[in-house]
């Protein structure tokens, strides 16, 4: 436990000094982190579930203060503990299926798995509650009428082991944990490679002489272009500079360094350059659940001509961008103001502030953010194919637990 | 069709009337009395304006083809008189063969004249007017054709001819088949008369076509306006009723003025269609074509490189090498005797980047050539105004090679020149160069300096006082108008929004900070995270077109979005000289560009970032440093000019209006 406490004050303090930075690394990071509390946690006999998703929420709402901004962080916290109470529930209603079968045989058994879970209620009840809860009714579940299978693929195997195993007490609770950790593993291979999910759909988008925008320096961009450009298709990249963090230099540089035909253009040019633009993708820092975008700063200005142009605005998003929150004054409340010496060098306006007695005061603002509202997107590609911003709300409700949304 | 006319022809007859300067060329008066006719001249010196034609010769002149091409003659008429009832083919080809024949004598970059021979006169159709322009003015691939071939236009306006001449009903038939083509043969006449817009050597380009090529040029040239005549008269006769008005109005002033009156009287005639392509020529050459560049090239004072990775889209627009050329110019500066040293240094200026700022750059042009004008001396045997404008023309050419003019700039020139080409022909010479550095004070004073305190008192109405004025890069109207503000003690706070790479808010910033004003500085991606705190945008201007999209400081466009997204008045502060009668749709076809290399460099403090210059030999990478774009007018509340505060909407009105005192000035 000690060491995994270690871990936790190392990477809350890095993210408060925003020593990790955009959203793919956090949520790496985070998850990583989460995967260690999960396999220290001392897990009681009774009531484990609630203890994993205990000592997830405490490191979980450390993490969120530390950095509220990265939304990325709570994100995952919400995963992982979503992945906890689905991996309860399956487990439950693998036993409650076992105790069905044990039942009339075997009355110790039922005592048993009372003993270990939910002692009070009865199994189809807590089942139906667990369900209603966990799984808003989605349509493949109405029509399939097996609520398990689509999102938890293991759910099968772990439910014939369980059946075996539904004796053992101490394997029982060995097999949450487990399963849980196994689910983890899972949503960091799935952060891992959610770039390639999404640049496999870019040949669907991009067509031989497109012209494509850009802004800010996004991995996600990055392979999407790139995996057009593999398919042999040719295309040409406006990136807008991004001052003052410019990191569209970086990105032209990885697209040059690809052999992307990229031309750097100041961020000012957005406007002018806009009209012979086919489309503009970018890279999102968060996606809210209304289908607004948190993305660099800029972004909204970008949107707005793309509007005015009728040009496309693509935004992709891995799903640990998906943020159950809806925005409220996002422009103030999720942003985040740097440095003005990225701006202005200090030293050269010190002397006319000093100057006069009369002299007028000099704010500097150099927020990091921007929030395009939903109505000027016209598409997310997520890892899990295209989306309407009108749909991000449901495909939240997949990813995340109702009782979550507020940690 | 006819109403349109109509409707067209009444402004039309306004404006002929401020065209004083102007008598028609005639020669065969006894052919048709009352009607001017222009008579085939060898060259302007050679024919004379003998009679000074009586009022309705614009209008339905008829083309007396000289005696010398009997043939072109025979074609004409025919064309005419099949064409319609009243037989007038106008001037055209003639007024063309005039006005190459000047441009080829003066030789110099001189829009409106060397657009005269193209214009039409106004009693042609619509059609070919808009034809002409489409084909002509715009540079078209005809047009550079021609210019790089000038045997290849003639042989196309043989073949236009050919089919006429035994059958003249097929001119009228398929009439505006032959417009069409005639437009294309004026393209290309038009394209040889503009080439030597560059030119510094006057007759450079004499010299490079034989006489018997012009003469074969010039032939076909008239056959073809001569059918193109035919169309238009029918038409014209329809409208015919504006006509004998506006040429009624043409007062007739200046006989003396033997050769310059042919030309000059040659412009009255096309008043109209010229006062709407006058400035056609002054916008950019197109450098994506390569014969021209090549042939600008070789005329140039300042050798640019021009640099090697150009952006596709911008190919047509000059990007140079920056830097290079600086210290051999400026060390050749008193060696140079063509350019004056004080419009040299002004060039110099521009090319450094040392003037920015159109009002700045306007004066310091425009006082380069008072000074320019007050050493000039009329060299013996030559009329002062056309020496006078070839010279004007040859600096003006100069400094576009040092930077690409802008567009208030392009209106001060053709102002001057104005000016120079109404002196009064009995003025003595230190008289004439008085009167024409007066004028250019006169300009100065009214036109930038008057005119910004005119807009400061205006704009000041428009702030109250706990505001939140937001404004953006740097403009010395926005900058008078806060300071002023600020001295009669409204309390309001600016946020000044800048861009990469010029950084010009920063200069804004530190002036205001200094006076006292309470200031937020940021830069021009935050915009719509300071846009919210804003209560109005002010935003400067360098130039407003006619169809009221304003053409400003890359990122205006930007701003004036995102405040008309959040509702945020938008005011624009212009001089109404900047007003221009272009239209313009997007910020690609006219457009300055930048160094790049001011884009590639970025600031030492963002480490992450690293310096992209080295890659700089990369093919795939470039770097566009796009000097201007164009914000619709949708986006603009209200303009401030020295006319009042008008919606952008009343531009073209205001253009009109500012156009004819601009002359009368």
């Amino acid at each position: 436990m000690p060491d995994v406490q270690s871990t936790v004050v190392e990477f809350v303090n890095k993210l408060r000094k925003r020593k990790i930075e955009g959203s793919q690394a956090t949520a790496k990071c985070t998850v990583e982190l989460l995967r260690s509390v999960i396999s220290y946690q001392r897990v009681p006999h009774a009531n484990q579930a609630a203890a994993l998703i205990d000592a997830v929420k405490a490191v979980g709402q450390q993490l969120v203060a530390a950095n509220p901004v990265e939304l990325a962080v709570g994100n995952v916290v919400r995963r992982v503990l979503h992945i906890i109470r689905e991996e309860d529930l399956s487990l439950t209603t693998a036993a409650m299926a076992g105790l069905d079968l044990l039942d009339a045989s075997d009355d110790d058994d039922v005592d048993n798995c009372k003993g270990i879970g939910y002692p009070a209620m009865s199994a189809a009840v807590v089942a139906a509650a667990a369900r209603s809860t966990l799984r808003p009714p989605s349509l493949q579940t109405l029509l399939e009428g097996t609520p398990e299978s689509a999102t938890v693929p293991y759910t099968s195997s772990s439910g014939a082991d369980s059946e075996s195993k539904t004796a053992d007490k101490s394997s029982l609770t060995r097999k949450l944990k487990h399963d849980v950790i196994e689910g983890v593993n899972q949503l960091i291979h799935e952060i891992a490679g959610c770039h390639e999910q999404i640049a496999e759909q870019a040949i669907e988008h991009i067509h031989q002489n497109e012209v494509i925008l850009t802004l800010g320096s996004s991995r996600t961009v990055l392979e999407f272009l790139c995996a057009a450009k593999e398919k042999k298709r040719s295309f040409r990249v406006f990136v807008a500079e991004g001052a003052p963090r410019y990191q569209g230099h970086l990105l032209a540089k990885e697209l040059v360094a690809r052999g992307l035909q990229t031309t750097v253009i100041t961020d000012s040019a957005v406007f002018a350059m806009i009209s012979r633009v086919n489309m503009v993708i970018i890279g999102a820092h968060a996606v809210m659940a209304n289908g607004g975008v948190i993305g660099p700063v800029g972004v909204n200005m970008a949107a707005l001509a793309a509007k005015k142009h009728a040009v496309p605005f693509v935004v992709l998003a891995g799903s640990h961008k998906l943020c159950p929150l809806y925005p409220h004054n996002p422009e103030v409340l999720l942003n985040e103001l740097r440095s003005p010496s990225e701006l202005l060098d200090f030293g050269e306006f010190s002397d006319c502030l000093d100057s006069g007695a009369g002299s007028g005061s000099l704010q500097v603002v150099n927020p990091t953010f921007d929030y395009v509202p939903p109505n000027l997107v016209s598409l997310f590609i997520t890892d899990t194919g295209g989306h309407n911003p009108s749909y991000m709300y449901r495909l939240i409700a997949d990813y995340y637990s109702a009782d979550d949304l507020v940690m | 069709m006819d109403t349109r006319r109509g409707a067209l022809a009444v402004p039309k007859v306004r404006r002929v009337g401020f065209f004083t300067s102007a008598i028609e060329p005639t020669q065969d008066s006894s052919q048709r009395p009352n009607r001017s006719q222009s008579g085939p001249v060898e060259a302007t010196t050679s024919s004379s304006p003998l009679s000074d034609s009586p009022s309705g010769n614009l209008i339905s002149p008829v083309l007396i083809p000289p005696s010398r091409h009997h043939s072109d003659n025979l074609t004409s008429r025919a064309v005419a008189a099949a064409a319609a009832p009243v037989p007038v083919p106008g001037p055209a080809a003639f007024r063309r063969y005039l006005a190459h024949d000047r441009g080829l004598n003066v030789g110099s970059y001189n829009p409106p004249d060397s657009l005269l021979g193209t214009s039409p006169p106004s009693s042609n159709g619509e059609f070919s007017e808009d034809s002409v322009s489409l084909f002509g003015f715009q540079r078209s691939d005809s047009a550079k054709l021609s210019a790089s071939f000038p045997n290849g236009g003639f042989d196309l306006t043989l073949a236009v001819r050919a089919p006429q001449e035994p059958e003249p009903k097929i001119a009228t038939v398929s009439a505006s088949e032959v417009t069409k083509k005639i437009a294309e043969v004026s393209g290309k006449s038009e394209s040889v008369t503009t080439k030597p817009q560059k030119e510094k050597e006057p007759k450079s380009l004499k010299d490079k076509t034989t006489k018997a090529e012009r003469r074969a040029i010039q032939e076909a040239q008239r056959a073809a306006k001569a059918a193109a005549k035919g169309e238009g008269n029918r038409r014209a006769d329809e409208s015919g009723k504006a006509n004998p008005g506006k040429a009624a109005k043409k007062p007739q002033p200046k006989k003396e003025r033997l050769p310059a009156t042919s030309s000059v009287s040659v412009k009255t005639a096309v008043a109209v269609e010229k006062e709407k392509r006058m400035d056609v020529p002054q916008t950019q050459m197109q450098y994506d074509d390569k014969s021209r560049v090549e042939k600008a090239k070789k005329r140039a004072v300042v050798e640019q490189t021009e640099s090697k990775n150009k952006v596709e889209l911008f190919l047509h627009l000059p990007q140079y090498e920056r830097g290079n050329q600086l210290p051999d110019l400026s060390s050749n500066i008193f060696i140079l005797d063509t350019i004056h040293h004080a419009v040299y240094k002004v060039g110099l200026q521009h090319l450094a980047g040392d003037i920015s700022g159109d009002n700045a750059r306007c004066i310091a042009m425009l006082q380069a050539f008072q000074e320019a004008i007050k050493d000039y001396t009329t060299p013996p045997m030559k009329d002062l105004t056309m020496d006078l404008t070839t010279k004007i023309n040859g600096y003006v050419s100069f400094l576009i090679e040092c930077r690409p003019l802008s567009m208030s700039m392009g209106n001060a020139i053709r102002f001057l020149k104005n000016q120079i080409r109404k002196l009064p022909v009995n003025l003595s010479e230190p008289e004439a160069k008085a009167s024409l550095c007066s004028d250019i004070g006169r300009f100065i004073d009214e036109k930038i300096i008057l005119a910004d305190k005119v807009i400061v008192q205006h704009a000041v109405t428009k702030i109250r006082d706990g505001e939140v004025l937001l404004t953006y890069g740097f403009s010395c109207v926005v900058e008078m108008i806060l300071l002023y503000a600020h001295e009669i003690g409204k309390k309001f706070r600016v946020v000044i929004v800048d861009s990469r790479p010029n950084l010009e808010g920063q200069k804004l910033l530190r002036r205001l900070v200094t006076r006292g004003l309470d200031c937020t500085y940021t830069h021009i991606n935050a915009i719509s995270y300071i846009m919210r705190e804003a209560t109005r945008v002010f935003l400067g201007a360098s130039s407003i077109f006619s169809n009221g999209t304003l053409y400003s400081k890359v990122g205006t466009a930007c701003v004036a979005m995102v405040a008309n997204a959040f509702s945020v008045p938008v005011i624009v502060c212009c001089e109404a000289y900047k007003f221009h009668e272009r239209v313009l749709l997007d910020s690609i076809c006219t457009n300055e560009l930048g160094d790049p290399d001011a884009v590639a460099s970025i600031p030492s403090f963002s480490t992450k970032a690293k310096h992209l210059k080295t890659m700089d030999n990369n093919k795939n990478l470039q770097f566009l440093n796009l000097m201007y774009d164009s914000t619709p007018s949708e986006y603009i509340s209200m303009i401030v000019s020295d006319y009042g505060m008008i919606p952008p909407t009343s531009i073209p009105v205001i253009v009109r209006e500012y156009r004819r005192e601009h002359l009368l000035l």
